[in-house]
């Protein structure tokens, strides 16, 4: 079974693994989203992630089952932290396992795209000089759906 | 109709909280908030949003009842 979540605490990429390995699978793909030091050019020192917690894990959830239904049934784990994260640290893992590489990698690749794509999560950068600003970069899935505000 | 819909992220920082009361026509659609945000939006300096209903994006088309849960859905930036 796949599984999603929206968690507090440091992420665990080899439980992660654990969970999603199984004796019929040849492969488990992983993906690591880590905290930068610099976001176009300017230092950053930290990200303040934030979301709508309930839509975030319904997003998900629909996400991995989609990955499932195009890959060849993958089975992904994928966990995003919220909070105050440092350089260094993971603000999103994921893992995907198939009986071979085409549909774990397919899956995982799948999974990243779609969770930036629409999950409701935000974040907030801090740069080296003390200021911090949302950051827009992407856009929601629904701007064209319903038209956006501006 | 009187709906107290969910902010986030840029938009919670703007209007100073994570709800906001907003009066639309009982027969207002997704379009409709979105027409009344929109002003207060672009004074705020704030990126264009979505909304969800019931914690799925809706549709421009959408009728909004009360009982909806509304929310603002600024640009994503998971990952």
């Amino acid at each position: 079974m796949s599984r999603v979540a929206v968690v507090e605490r440091p992420l665990d990429v080899a439980a992660l693994v654990a969970e999603v390995s199984s004796p019929t699978d040849g492969a488990i793909a992983t993906f690591v989203g880590v905290v930068r030091d610099s976001n176009a050019g300017r230092p950053v020192t930290g990200i303040d992630y934030s979301a709508y917690g309930p839509m975030a894990t319904r997003e998900l959830e629909a996400i991995v089952a989609e990955a499932a239904a195009a890959f060849g049934g993958v089975r992904v784990a994928v966990e995003h932290r919220v909070g105050t994260l440092a350089v260094g640290d993971a603000s999103v893992i994921i893992a995907a396992s198939h009986a071979h590489r085409a549909d774990a990698l397919g899956g995982l690749g799948f999974v990243i795209e779609e969770l930036k794509r629409r999950v409701p999560i935000w974040k907030r950068e801090h740069y080296a000089d003390g200021t911090r600003e949302w950051v827009h970069a992407g856009s929601s899935r629904s701007a064209p759906l319903s038209g956006g505000v501006a | 109709m009187q709906l107290n819909v969910l902010l986030f992220a840029s938009y919670a920082e703007a209007f100073g909280g994570s709800r906001m009361d907003i009066a639309l026509a009982d027969d207002a659609t997704v379009a409709d908030l979105l027409e009344e945000l929109q002003a207060m939006a672009r004074a705020r300096g704030l990126p264009p949003a979505a909304v969800a209903v019931n914690q799925e994006y809706a549709a421009a088309t959408r009728r909004l009842a009360p009982g909806d849960e509304v929310a603002i859905i600024p640009p994503v930036a998971g990952g």
